[in-house]
C-alpha cells in the first residue's frame, strides 16, 4: 500500500471510531429499554437529539461559545456539561416513561409504539419551535485543529477524547448493571417482571431508572456530537436513532455489549461508505444492513438465537 | 372434511342442527347490506359537501371550485387513510412508513406517463400498475420483517420511509432529483376532461374510488381473511395454533395496505401533475397515522372521516385561521403560526388518544372492547388467566 | 384437504412418533430425549409434576418451539426437527429474480437494447412474486419442495393445523374480543378456501362457503355444549364454556390428532367429569386421537389407553395406566410425595 492510502485509512479509521462511539451510546439506550419493556422507544433518537440542543444552550448561557485553550478549564467545564445534560436528559427520559409509556403498560402493544412516536414528533417540533428550523451552531470547545500525528496521519484529540468518554460510559454501565444491586434488579425485571415483583423489585422505579440511564447516555451522545460536528438541527435525530437501532438489533437487542459492538460497526459502514463517494447514501446502506441482520440473523451477532417463532 | 360432515349429519341426526343464515335474497355484486349503506352513504356526502360550502361560514374561506379541489385532495388522504388502516387497524401492524408507497405509486406514474420520461400509458390501466408495483415492495419489504415481532416491522418501515425519498432525491438520472418530476399526464375519459381549472371531474372519481374500496374493505373485514387478521391481532399464537399462517395473512394485510397507497400515489401525481420527493416525507407517513388513530382504528368509516376532516382542517382551516387572527389583530393568536404547530399538535393527538380515549374519536365496537380491557374484566375470571405470558414456560 | 394423503393409517399404527426429543432454553434443558408414540385412534396421556416439561414438549409437537434435538413424524411425514440451512430460505426467494437481472444486465451490456432489458426485468419481478405466491397460495406443496433445496424447516404452528393435529392451550388463549361462533370460523381457517379476491366480489363461492361454514360452526358448538351462545363476546363467557369453547375452535379445523393441555385445570369435580365425558365422546364419535396433558395422574386414569411420565424433562415411564400405576420411579417422583 502506497503512504498516502495508510494515511487516509488511518485518519478514517479514528473518524469510524468517533462516529461508532456515538452511535453505540445511542444503541446502548434502545437495548436497555428493550431489554426491560419489550418496546422500541423511538422517541430516543429525539432525547438525542434534544441532548446536543441542551448541552449547547448549557454552554452558550454560562458563556463559553468557542474554544477553550487552559485544559484545567476545558476539563471542568467538559464535567460540567456532562453532569448537566446527562442528568437532565436523564429526568425527561423519565418523564416519558412515566406519562406516556407506564400507563400503557398492560394495553395492546400497539397502543405505547404510537404514543412513541408521538412523542418523538412532539420532541422535535418543540426543538423546532425553540431553536428553528435551520442548523444551529454548537460551542467548539475543544477544537479539530488539536492534532497528534501517527505516522503521517495526523488525529484530532477530539476523536480520542469522544471515544474515551464512549468506553468510559460504557464501562461503568456494565459495572453498574453487573455489581450493584440496582443492576441486578433491573437484569432480574428484564428477566421476569412478575417474578422480580414477587421477589420485592420495586418494578417501576427498575423501569425508570433505566430510562434514566438510556436517555443519560443520549445525552451524552448529543454533547459529543455537537462538538464533533459543530453545527446541530431539530433533524439529527431521526436518522442517528434508525442508524443507532440498527446498531443495537446487530448487536443483538437487550444486549449491551452488542449494542456497543453494533454502533462500532455502524460507524464503521458509514465511514467506509463516505470514503468510496457515496456518502449520501449511508442511511440507504444502513438500511441495507439493517434488512439483511433480520432476514439471516434476527437475534444479532451476540444475541441468543430464541423468541423468533412465537 | 370427511369428519365434519360426519359430524354435521350426527348433529342433525340428534335432533339440532341449527339452520345458519340463509343466502341473502338480492345476491351479488351489490348484494350486502354494508355495500348499499356505503353506497348510499357516499352519494349524501358527495351531493351535499358542494353544497354546504356555499354556505357561510365556509364561503367565506374559500369560493367552491377551490372546496372541490380540496376535497378531491382530501380524498387522496381518505384513501391513504383507509390503506393505513387495513395494516394498523385489522390487522394491528404499526407501519410508520406508509408514504414511501404513496411515492412509489406517484413515481410509477410519473415514469409511465410523463414529458419527462417521453412514456404515455394511459391512466386508467396505471392506477392498478402503480398499486401492484407498490404491493410489490409492500411484500419485498414484509417477507423479512413479518415474521419478527411486529416492533420490528414498525422500525424496518420507519427507516424504509426514509430511504425511499432518499432513493429519488438522489437518483437525479431517472427522477430528476430535488426538481421532481413535472409535467405528469392527466388522466383522460372520454369527453370529460380532467384540467387544473375544472376540479368536478377529479371530485367525481374520487368519490367513486373511495366508495368501491370502502365496499371492499368492508367486505374483506368480514371474510375469512378479515377473521384471521382480528385473530393476529388479539392473539398471534393462538391464531398460528388454529391454522392461520399468520407470516402470509400479515403479508397480506401489508401488500393491501402497500397497493392503496400505490393507487392514491397515482392519482395524486396526475392530479398535481408534478411528483417530487419533498411529498412523501416522514410527515406524509406521520399524518396519516394521526389520521387512523384520531378516526378510530379498525373502524372504516370512522377512519375515512377522521382523514377527510384532519386534512381539511390542515390544509384549509389552519391557513384561515392565521390570515383570520390577523386581520382582526387579535393578541398573542395572530403571532402565531398554526400551520408551522401541526406536527405538534398530531404528536400531542396521538399521545392523548391512546392514553384517553384508544379508540379514537369514531370508535368501532370491537376496537372500543379490546382497548379497555382492564376496566371492564368480567367478574368469573380464573386465576389461571394472569399466566398469559408463560406459555412458553 | 381431504386428500390421498389423509387415507386412514392402519389401526393402532403410530399416527405420531416423536423420537429423541430435546429442548434447551439456555443452560436449561427442559425436555431430553423423549419418545412418544401416539397411536391412531387412542388416547394417550402425558403426564408429570409441575415444571416436568410437559407444556414444553407440547409446545414442540405443536410447532411452537423449535427443537434443540430429535425429530417428529406425523402420518409417517417428518415434520419437525432441527432445522437445516434455514438461512437458506430468503435466498430462494429471491435467487431466481436475481440471476434474471444479472442475465438482464448481460444482455444489455452487449445489445444495448432497452426493450429486453425492460421485458427481463418485468420477468424478474415476475418470477419473484410467483415464487412468493407459491409460498402464500401452496403452502403445503411450498413445504415439499425446499428438502430438494437442502433445506429443511420444521412445521410451522399453522403447518401442523393444516396437516391434521388441533390444539388447546393450558390457560385458555381464545380470541378474547371476538364473538363465540367467530371464535370457531377463525378455527376452520385452514379448511376454507374463499379468497381475499372472492370476498372483495363476493363471489358466490365465499357466499356458499360462507353460510357453509356458519353452519358447520353451530354444530360443532352445539356438539361441546354451546349451542345459541353465537354472539357473546368469548371472554364474557364463564369459564368452563371458555374451556369448551376452545375444545370447539379446535375441533373446527377437522384434526385427526387433538392435543389438550390440561383441559381441566381449574375445574371443580363435576366439571372435571363433565369434560373427561365430552374428551371421550369425541374419541367415540369422531374418532380422534388425542393427546392430554395433565399433572393430576386420577383425572387421566379411567380415559387413557397409555401414559408417558415425564420427571425433569426425562421420560421415566410408559406404559398402560396399571403398568404406570404400578411403576415404582412413578411412585417415587409422583405419588410418593406426602400429599399423594
Amino acid at each position: 500500500m502506497d503512504p498516502q492510502t495508510v494515511t487516509v485509512l488511518t485518519q478514517q479509521f479514528f473518524n469510524a471510531l468517533t462516529l461508532g462511539a456515538i452511535y453505540a451510546l445511542i444503541a446502548l439506550g434502545y437495548t436497555m429499554v428493550y431489554g426491560i419493556i419489550e418496546l422500541i422507544n423511538f422517541a430516543h433518537g429525539e432525547i438525542f437529539m434534544v441532548g446536543a440542543f441542551i448541552a449547547m444552550f448549557f454552554l452558550t448561557s454560562i458563556g463559553f461559545s468557542g474554544s477553550i485553550p487552559d485544559p484545567l478549564t476545558l476539563a471542568a467545564v467538559l464535567a460540567l456539561t456532562f453532569l448537566v445534560t446527562m442528568t437532565v436528559l436523564g429526568f425527561i427520559g423519565v418523564g416519558i416513561e412515566r406519562f406516556a409509556y407506564r400507563p400503557l403498560r398492560n394495553a395492546p402493544r400497539l397502543a405505547p409504539l404510537i404514543t412513541a412516536i408521538g412523542v418523538s414528533f412532539i420532541l422535535q417540533n418543540v426543538v423546532q419551535i425553540w431553536r428553528g428550523p435551520s442548523p444551529v451552531n454548537t460551542p467548539q470547545l475543544l477544537t479539530h485543529n488539536v492534532r497528534f500525528d501517527i505516522g503521517a496521519a495526523s488525529i484530532g484529540y477530539l476523536n480520542i477524547f469522544i471515544f474515551l468518554v464512549a468506553v468510559v460510559l460504557m464501562v461503568a454501565l456494565q459495572l453498574f448493571v453487573g455489581r450493584t444491586r440496582l443492576g441486578r434488579a433491573m437484569r432480574s425485571t428484564a428477566q421476569d417482571r412478575e417474578a422480580a415483583q414477587l421477589m420485592g423489585v420495586n418494578i417501576n422505579s427498575t423501569i425508570a431508572i433505566t430510562f434514566f440511564i438510556g436517555s443519560a447516555l443520549a445525552g451524552a451522545a448529543g454533547i459529543v456530537y455537537g462538538l464533533y460536528f459543530g453545527s446541530i438541527q431539530f433533524t439529527i435525530g431521526f436518522v442517528a436513532g434508525l442508524k443507532a437501532f440498527t446498531a443495537a438489533v446487530l448487536g443483538g437487542i437487550g444486549n449491551l455489549a452488542g449494542a456497543a459492538l453494533g454502533g462500532f460497526f455502524i460507524g464503521f459502514i458509514e465511514v467506509a461508505a463516505a470514503q468510496i463517494g457515496y456518502a449520501r447514501w449511508t442511511p440507504a446502506f444502513v438500511f441495507g444492513v439493517l434488512i439483511l441482520v433480520l432476514v439471516f440473523r434476527p437475534s444479532g451477532l451476540l444475541g441468543q438465537p430464541i423468541g423468533e417463532r412465537a | 372434511m370427511s369428519q365434519i360432515e360426519d359430524l354435521s349429519r350426527r348433529a342433525s341426526a340428534s335432533g339440532g342442527g341449527a339452520r345458519g343464515r340463509a343466502l341473502s335474497p338480492i345476491s351479488g355484486f351489490f348484494g350486502r347490506h354494508q355495500s348499499l349503506s356505503v353506497i348510499v352513504g357516499m352519494a349524501i356526502v358527495t351531493t351535499v359537501l358542494p353544497l354546504i360550502v356555499l354556505l357561510p361560514p365556509f364561503s367565506g374561506f374559500n369560493v367552491q371550485r377551490v372546496w372541490l379541489d380540496s376535497f378531491a385532495n382530501a380524498g387522496v388522504f381518505v384513501l391513504l387513510a383507509l390503506g393505513l388502516n387495513v395494516v394498523v387497524g385489522l390487522a394491528g401492524l404499526l407501519d410508520l412508513g406508509y408514504a414511501a408507497f404513496f411515492a412509489i405509486g406517484a413515481y410509477t406514474y410519473a415514469f409511465g406517463a410523463s414529458g419527462f420520461s417521453g412514456n404515455d400509458f394511459p391512466f386508467w390501466p396505471m392506477l392498478l400498475v402503480g398499486a401492484m408495483i407498490a404491493a410489490t415492495f409492500g411484500i419485498l419489504l414484509g417477507a423479512p420483517t413479518l415474521r419478527l415481532r411486529g416492533d420490528y416491522l414498525a422500525i424496518v418501515t420507519l427507516g424504509f420511509g426514509e430511504i425511499v425519498p432518499l432513493v429519488f432525491l438522489n437518483a437525479e438520472d431517472i427522477t430528476k432529483g430535488t426538481n421532481g418530476i413535472t409535467g405528469v399526464r392527466r388522466p383522460e375519459l372520454g369527453p370529460i376532461e380532467f384540467t387544473a381549472t375544472n376540479p368536478v371531474p377529479f371530485y367525481i372519481t374520487m368519490a367513486v374510488i373511495v366508495t368501491l374500496v370502502m365496499i371492499f374493505l368492508y367486505r374483506l373485514q368480514d371474510s375469512r381473511l378479515g377473521r384471521s387478521w382480528m385473530a393476529i391481532r388479539e392473539d398471534e399464537l393462538a391464531a398460528a395454533s388454529n391454522g392461520v399462517n399468520t407470516v402470509t395473512t400479515k403479508l397480506l394485510a401489508f401488500a393491501l395496505g402497500a397497493s392503496t397507497a400505490g393507487f392514491a400515489g397515482v392519482f395524486n401525481a396526475s392530479k398535481l401533475t408534478i411528483v417530487h420527493p419533498d411529498q412523501f416525507l416522514f410527515q406524509v407517513s406521520f399524518t396519516i397515522l394521526a389520521m387512523v388513530v384520531l378516526g378510530g382504528m379498525g373502524n372504516i368509516w370512522g377512519v375515512a372521516v377522521g382523514a377527510f376532516t384532519v386534512f381539511i382542517i390542515q390544509s384549509v382551516l389552519l391557513k384561515q385561521l392565521n390570515g383570520f387572527f390577523n386581520t382582526f389583530q387579535v393578541p398573542i393568536l395572530s403571532d402565531i403560526d398554526f400551520v408551522q404547530y401541526q406536527f405538534l399538535l398530531y404528536g400531542l393527538a396521538l399521545v392523548l388518544m391512546m392514553l384517553l380515549r384508544p379508540e379514537g374519536l369514531f370508535p368501532s365496537k370491537r376496537r372500543r372492547r379490546e382497548l379497555h380491557t382492564e376496566s371492564d374484566e368480567p367478574t368469573d375470571r380464573s386465576p389461571e388467566g394472569l399466566e398469559s405470558a408463560a406459555v412458553l414456560q | 384437504m381431504s386428500d390421498a394423503a389423509v387415507a386412514a393409517p392402519e389401526r393402532r399404527e403410530a399416527l405420531l412418533r416423536a423420537r429423541r426429543v430435546t429442548k434447551r432454553f439456555g443452560g436449561l434443558v427442559a425436555v431430553r430425549e423423549t419418545d412418544l408414540e401416539i397411536p391412531a385412534g387412542s388416547i394417550v396421556s402425558l403426564i408429570g409434576p409441575n415444571g416436568a416439561g410437559k407444556t414444553t414438549f407440547f409446545n414442540v409437537l405443536a410447532g411452537i418451539l423449535d427443537p434443540t434435538g430429535g425429530e417428529i413424524e406425523f402420518r409417517g411425514q417428518r415434520m419437525i426437527a432441527r432445522p437445516v440451512r434455514a438461512w437458506l430460505e430468503p435466498v430462494l426467494w429471491v435467487l431466481p429474480s436475481v440471476l434474471i437481472l444479472l442475465v438482464a444486465v448481460a444482455v444489455f451490456a452487449v445489445t444495448r437494447s432497452v426493450l429486453a432489458l425492460q421485458v427481463l426485468v418485468l420477468v424478474a419481478i415476475g418470477l419473484l412474486i410467483t415464487t412468493l405466491l407459491l409460498a402464500i397460495i401452496r403452502p403445503l406443496r411450498y413445504r415439499q419442495l425446499l428438502p430438494r433445496f437442502g433445506v429443511f424447516r420444521s412445521a410451522r404452528p399453522n403447518d401442523m393445523v393444516t396437516a391434521g393435529v388441533g390444539r388447546t392451550f393450558q390457560n385458555i388463549r381464545l380470541f378474547q374480543n371476538m364473538t363465540v361462533l367467530e371464535n370457531v370460523l377463525v378455527g376452520m381457517h385452514s379448511r376454507l378456501h374463499s379468497t381475499a379476491v372472492d370476498a372483495i366480489l363476493n363471489s358466490k363461492r365465499h357466499q356458499r362457503e360462507e353460510a357453509a361454514s356458519r353452519d358447520r360452526a353451530r354444530q360443532l358448538l352445539g356438539l361441546v355444549g354451546l349451542r345459541g351462545r353465537d354472539d357473546v363476546i368469548a371472554r364474557n363467557l364463564p369459564y368452563g364454556d371458555q374451556r369448551r369453547l376452545e375444545i370447539a375452535r379446535a375441533l373446527a379445523s377437522d384434526p385427526v390428532l387433538l392435543l389438550l393441555d390440561e383441559p381441566t385445570a381449574g375445574m371443580n369435580p363435576r366439571e372435571t367429569s363433565e369434560m373427561m365425558a365430552l374428551i371421550a365422546k369425541l374419541r367415540s364419535e369422531l374418532g380422534l386421537t388425542i393427546l392430554l396433558i395433565e399433572h393430576d395422574m386420577r383425572v387421566v386414569m379411567g380415559i387413557s389407553d397409555r401414559i408417558t411420565v415425564l420427571d425433569h424433562g426425562e421420560r421415566i415411564a410408559e406404559g398402560t395406566p396399571e403398568e404406570v400405576r404400578r411403576d415404582p420411579k412413578v411412585i417415587e417422583a409422583y405419588l410418593g410425595r406426602p400429599a399423594a
